[in-house]
């Protein structure tokens, strides 16, 4: 930390505060089997951002962002409309909203760096993210967001627990399904939109997913599984930060997810639950138990266990 | 229709109960093909815990539900019995306000279901949430709480010791901090249970519970369905065992889209009522099994 410049530091903190709330909202749309979404979501919200800066002429972060979100929930809007209009399945509609908004956004940037000072307008930093390039002011804005989501969660963290376990019971006691579906889609789409700048569209998802993947193989408790996604993303965060500020210009979102993908292979390695090594060993210890063939090769008793499973 | 009471040999308590309840459906098992009408009439019986009158249901364009009519007298212990597809599940969804509804009315305890939610208990199909979710049996008894907990507020050591009495109760004490993915179906289903016990709901809805289960969790479920009745409670269970409707259950109500028929066993699980309500099902089993 010392090498760094007072600004670098910011940066670090806002992008670890950043990881810990998209770690967090990450585990949300990890049990919503939405992950995908996520992905859709943040290339969705690139027109919004293009066309923010295009109206106003110059760059405003609260403008830019305001399109992004709105960008991304017609995203949403339109991945719903095309699933319940049409035969059309949701993978699918998913993958139709990635592509043309991403490349809708793109045709948009490539006209407006044309425009007289749009070469200076940055906007080229969304794609894969320029930390390095955020101003003070932006870094306040992020960690204040990342901090209202950390707060969300914990306030609620039995309703999204029952939530995301069983809906239709959560119905059942009167806890609004919709109302959750919309605090949810809030929650996702604020975290992709002030995340865009730091990682950019295309790799913002993979601080969404990867951290719940990684936190699943540690933990069986729902709220372990909260506070480790949310340390490994703070922690990718800020590494991938870290890294990205030694080289002149280097893209921050690259290196946020090549730490993350890190702490995924570790993870899937020696994660405690259900790991690949852990998995192993336990192999080995049924196959030396004596007595364990004679159970594995009686197909009625192999049967009745099935049957009860 | 009385004898059919004593003969199950329930407690001389419920009898009266029992009689009570089975009165006002008298009209339903004469005429049962007249269900529309019939419920209308009653409504002078005794308090109905649910009454369900020209509900209809469907899924895309496919009508699964038409016209369903039928009313639940308190203290009874009803089966919802019909052939795949007939709409058994989606006819709990739907009076939950979990399926969209095409048409109809569903009354629980005189008033509708939002006013009604927490004397209603759910218990869904085990395969309707994702097992692999993190967290222990105990957590998931302790969801049924919730409603009484209060919205974001954080149970307390009360609610833990309700939880894990249940739990208990359904023969799962040992198993209160296990991983629910590590439980066997039927384990997962006493859980289920036990979730819905704390809950404390007056009528209770439950959707395949014996399905896949084994056969000490089968016998602790239909102990647990019979104590509650004992109790006072309402239960309605969708069930796909012909076999022991008999043996189970003191009302049935057969369903292929609309109702068959509805009323106490003894008197409407007859052979005819079971073949309309199976169509052709039946008569070909019947020709394998001799």
């Amino acid at each position: 930390m010392t090498g760094l410049s007072h600004n670098a530091q910011w940066v670090l903190v806002s992008t670890l505060m950043l990881g810990a709330a998209a770690g967090l909202i990450g585990c949300f749309a990890y049990w919503k089997r939405q992950s995908l979404m996520s992905d859709a979501l943040a290339h969705a919200a690139l027109p919004g951002v293009v066309i923010g800066f295009a109206v106003l002429g110059f760059k405003s972060l609260p403008v830019m962002l305001l399109g992004a979100a709105a960008s991304a929930l017609l995203g949403a809007l339109a991945v719903h409309a095309i699933r319940s209009g049409t035969r059309i399945k949701e993978d699918t509609a998913m993958g139709i909203i990635l592509s043309v908004f991403f490349g809708l956004g793109i045709m948009l940037l490539t006209i407006v760096n044309r425009m007289p000072g749009g070469r200076q307008s940055g906007l080229d930093s969304f794609i894969f993210g320029q930390a390095a390039a955020m101003v003070r002011q932006d870094m306040l804005t992020m960690t204040a967001a990342a901090v209202v989501v950390l707060l969300a969660v914990l306030i609620s963290f039995k309703e999204w627990k029952l939530y995301l376990f069983d809906p239709g019971f959560a119905r059942g006691l009167g806890l609004s399904g919709r109302l959750m579906d919309a605090a949810y889609m809030t929650l996702l789409v604020a975290i992709i939109v002030i995340g865009i700048q730091a990682v950019g569209v295309i790799l913002m998802a993979a601080l969404l997913i990867v951290p719940a993947v990684s936190a699943r193989y540690w933990t069986n408790a729902f709220g372990g599984m909260l506070a480790l996604s949310a340390l490994f993303g703070g922690g990718a965060g800020a590494a991938g930060t870290y890294v990205s500020t030694l080289g002149d210009g280097w893209p921050t979102g690259p290196f946020i997810v090549i730490a993350a993908a890190g702490v995924f292979l570790t993870s899937l390695l020696f994660g405690v639950r259900k790991g690949l090594l852990v998995r192993a060993m336990q192999r080995r210890e049924q196959m030396r138990r004596p007595g364990a063939r004679a159970v594995m090769s009686d197909p009625l008793a192999e049967g009745r266990r099935c049957h009860e499973l | 229709m009385e004898p059919v009471m004593r003969e199950k040999g329930t407690a001389a308590a419920l009898e009266e109960k029992g009689t009570e309840a089975t009165r006002g459906e008298e009209g339903t098992a004469a005429a049962p093909r007249d269900n529309g009408l019939e419920p209308m009439r009653q409504s002078g019986g005794p308090e109905a815990v649910l009454e369900v009158s020209g509900l209809s249901a469907a899924y895309r364009r496919n009508r699964v539900l038409e016209d369903v009519t039928f009313r639940v007298a308190p203290g009874t212990l009803t089966a919802i019995v019909g052939p795949n597809g007939a709409g058994k599940s989606t006819l709990l969804k739907t009076m939950l306000d979990l399926h969209p509804r095409l048409g109809g009315e569903v009354r629980f305890f005189g008033t509708s279901y939002r006013k009604a939610k927490r004397r209603v208990g759910y218990v869904p199909q085990r395969g309707s949430v994702d097992w692999d979710f993190p967290t222990d049996a105990l957590d998931v008894v302790m969801m049924g709480l919730y409603g009484q907990i209060g919205w974001l507020r954080r149970p307390g050591r009360r609610h833990r010791e309700l939880a894990m009495a249940a739990l208990e109760q359904m023969g799962m004490g040992a198993y209160a901090k296990r991983q629910i993915s590590e439980l066997s179906g039927g384990q997962q289903q006493r859980v289920f249970l036990a979730r819905a016990l704390v809950q404390d709901a007056d009528l209770y809805l439950l959707d395949e519970p014996l399905a896949g289960v084994d056969a000490a969790t089968e016998r602790a479920i239909m102990d647990l369905l019979k104590t509650l009745r004992e109790s006072g409670k309402t239960v309605m269970v969708v069930h796909h065992d012909l076999q022991t409707v008999e043996d189970y259950f003191d009302h049935v109500l057969l369903l292929n889209r609309t109702v068959v028929a509805h009323g106490p066993t003894a008197d409407i699980f007859t052979r005819d009522h079971i073949a309309r309500t199976y169509g052709g099902l039946l008569r070909m089993r019947e020709k394998v099994t001799g």
